[in-house]
């Protein structure tokens, strides 16, 4: 049994940068990786501005390893995922047992796609090998299978929180004494499927998205993947590298509200932070830095904003939603807000909100507008809220040296 | 854990008063369709008419369910589903492509989403606890008994609601088809293992289970242990994870086990490990089959504990006939050879 659960690598790709190293230096540097769609073959290219991950399928089967007849998300995940395993260092991978949990939403839903096309016109017709791999958990296991993991494999779906639960699931697979080390997180490709889905909803910004702005119009969707290397207290003293943070808290609570709405007071988004936080043993004023789920829609901002509120009323933390740099990637956003958390405790430093320019009248706080150093930061809370009520919060802590 | 109630429909009469299973229900055909209930005595009608079948028999299911157990609101609701909502999926799709992503509506787009059915029970019941969805194809179902066994241990939930969902749609089937998962020709679910052929029998269902750490007096079984895992090498392998998870649990041996379920499916090669493991491990042991009750799906496995947990009611077993009492179940079932389970069910 393992009372404490640390991150001791990180590995993440998405529209702002293919690797951990060129995220940072993108968010170091404001600069966002939303523009006009240029892979995914879609009606509304010149309508809706996206975050893609700056790879073409063949590019991404090229750095992946992967055949170009596998799903997107797989790709995503798996050049992610070997990220996070190569940056923990561990040298006796093979004799721990490992699991691999990661989160999705669309599955290989893209492939999907190209098979349904001819398949809806003719029963017989399309390509059975796109759709071989069309649910979530095989996207999953593909990528397992290539890590060379087998003790423990699953796969988590709770649209938009869906990777924070994978890490929390994660770590108490370890806590639990089931598992040494996890990889965790989550990936997911944009497809037709979900940039029309979301635009029936009529949520989509057709401008770059303004989290938290008083003027925010809705959200730009993004794709990518975000992982953690979860290891327990044995594996952690075994490591040479230093270890970037624990992950001290978390919670999954239900906001019971309406389907894909979230409720005005925040009930769901509150009672994951408080939730959280409890486990921490931590009080709101402890949090240095909050990274919002903030997508940009005008009911996210507003019950996330409230409850926040409620929380940490009358002293907020520093506060910035990475989502106006790497749009909001569904499945994979809170893994790879994971990684951005965790180097954010580790190095004491706050990521900007882009775009920022006018406060929530009712909200007494506002965004973070540049990157900053923050010494002393301890603590970063990171906020997943999905549909179906779905709220979900981590926290990150840093280390004693 | 223990096993304080059930809910499960399915393609035979396991709902409400079931008649399952004196009386078992014939289907023709390489497809087992839900046998469904009236939902209106469960849900409010018009919440019914938005929903699809899987999100009807799956809320329903898990309602009944909270109902027989005296549970208005559980401390966490966790689902397994391989495919989740299918027919959502599929009319959004088709919408799609038919209309050249123009003029389409949100509705199945919403409830297309895999976390659909937890939501909605949660929403429905007004539950604000832990609320989770494992979409791990076939260990679905036992990675969310995994999560609730977790959660009991760690006192953060007294009672819980788990269950497996999946569903077949004219789009699923017509797809995994052509893939020569079925049988061809005429087939009846009651002669599924006596043909010796290529191909399995389609199935579907919902099952959900209200476990709880403590023993309420009136439970129906109690839940020992499950586990997974993923690809074995061999048959070897198989019978030695099964040794290993009997020997964790007490240290159990095949002797204490009065009855073991098997997952055989009918199709000659998938069925290969079972019949290898009757003729070693399961040697002495009586041996029971499911998938001709409830045909073959990724969340099968929740009908096989569902099954079991009504032999250990009723204490007898219909395969042999022989009237003793059974203490001790184990339910093996592997899902095309990818993710392979164990559960251990023990009378109360």
């Amino acid at each position: 049994m393992s009372a404490t659960v640390y991150i001791a690598g990180v590995g993440v790709i998405a529209g702002i940068g293919n690797n951990t190293a060129e995220c940072l230096d993108a968010l170091r540097n404001s600069r966002a990786g939303i523009d006009k769609i240029k892979y995914l073959n879609t009606r509304h290219k010149d309508t809706f501005p996206v975050a893609e991950v700056k790879l073409s399928n063949d590019e991404l089967a090229a750095l992946s390893g992967f055949g170009p007849d596998i799903s997107r998300t797989a790709m995503l995940s798996l050049v992610a995922a070997r990220e996070a395993l190569a940056d923990a260092g561990i040298s006796n991978f093979a004799s721990l047992r490992s699991g691999f949990i990661s989160a999705n939403t669309v599955g290989g839903m893209d492939k999907t796609e190209d098979f349904f096309n001819l398949f809806n016109a003719d029963p017989k017709a399309g390509r059975l090998r796109n759709v071989v791999n069309h649910e979530c958990g095989k996207v999953t296991e593909l990528v397992a299978d290539e890590l060379g993991i087998k003790n423990y494999i699953s796969t988590i779906s709770t649209a938009c929180s869906s990777s924070a639960n994978a890490i929390m699931y994660g770590a108490r697979l370890i806590k639990n004494g089931l598992l040494d080390v996890v990889i965790a997180g989550g990936t997911d490709a944009l497809t037709l499927f979900t940039l029309n889905g979301f635009n029936t909803l009529m949520i989509l910004d057709t401008e770059y998205c303004q989290p938290f702005d008083a003027n925010r119009r809705g959200l730009n969707l993004g794709e990518g993947a975000g992982y953690v290397t979860l290891v327990s207290e044995r594996v952690a003293a075994s490591l040479k590298k230093p270890l970037y943070c624990s992950l001290s808290g978390y919670h999954n609570s239900n906001d019971a509200y309406h389907q894909t709405a979230s409720s005005p007071d925040g009930t769901g988004s509150f009672m994951a932070m408080e939730g959280a936080l409890k486990m921490a043993g931590l009080n709101p004023a402890d949090i240095g830095y909050i990274n919002l789920h903030g997508t940009g829609t005008q009911n996210n901002d507003n019950s996330e904003g409230t409850a926040i509120k409620r929380l940490f009323g009358p002293y907020y933390p520093k506060m910035s939603s990475t989502k106006s740099f790497t749009g909001h990637t569904l499945g994979a956003s809170a893994g790879i807000e994971a990684v951005f958390s965790a180097l954010s405790v580790q190095q004491e430093f706050v990521y900007p909100n882009l775009r920022f320019e006018t406060q929530i009248a009712d909200q007494p706080f506002k965004p973070e507008t540049a990157f900053s150093s923050q010494p002393g930061l301890k603590h970063v809370l990171s906020n997943s809220f999905g549909f179906g009520g779905n709220c979900s919060s981590l926290i990150f802590s840093k280390l004693e040296a | 854990m223990y096993i304080r109630s059930t809910g499960n429909i399915s393609p035979q009469k396991t709902f409400g008063n079931a008649a399952f299973p004196a009386e078992v229900v014939a289907h023709e055909g390489n497809r087992l369709n839900c046998i469904t209930p009236d939902y209106k005595e469960l849900i409010d009608p018009k919440l019914i008419r938005r929903m699809s079948r899987v999100i009807k028999m799956g809320v329903a299911s898990a309602i009944a369910c909270l109902n027989d157990a005296g549970v208005s609101s559980p401390d966490a609701i966790i689902t397994g589903t391989a495919y989740g909502c299918l027919e959502d999926t599929g009319v959004f799709l088709s919408k799609m492509a038919e209309r050249g992503e123009e003029m389409l509506t949100p509705t199945s787009f919403i409830q297309s989403t895999h976390n659909t059915i937890a939501a909605q029970v949660a929403l429905l019941i007004g539950c604000h606890e832990y609320n989770n969805t494992f979409v791990s194809g076939g260990a679905s179902f036992e990675h969310a008994l995994l999560d609730a066994r977790m959660m009991l241990q760690e006192g953060a939930a007294k009672n819980i609601l788990v269950g497996g969902v999946d569903e077949i749609t004219d789009i699923s089937h017509g797809i995994l088809s052509r893939f020569g998962l079925y049988k061809q020709g005429p087939v009846s679910n009651l002669d599924l293992f006596s043909s010796d052929t290529k191909g399995t029998i389609a199935g579907e269902g919902s099952a959900f289970f209200l476990v709880s750490n403590e023993a309420s007096g009136n439970d129906l079984a109690r839940l020992d242990a499950v586990t997974t895992f993923y690809k074995p090498k061999d048959f070897a392998e198989v019978e030695s994870q099964i040794e290993a998870f009997l020997a964790a649990n007490g240290g159990l041996s095949m002797y204490d086990i009065s009855l073991v379920i098997t997952g055989d499916n009918g199709d000659a090669k998938n069925d290969e490990v079972y019949h290898y493991l009757e003729n070693s491990l399961f040697n002495y042991c009586n041996v029971l089959r499911y998938k001709h009750l409830c045909g073959e799906y990724p969340t099968s496995s929740a009908f096989a504990l569902w099954y079991a947990v009504k032999l250990i009611g009723q204490n007898t077993d219909p395969a042999t006939a022989h009237t003793s009492k059974i203490k001790k179940i184990l339910i093996y079932n592997h899902y095309l050879n990818t993710h392979h389970s164990l559960m251990l069910l023990s009378a109360c």
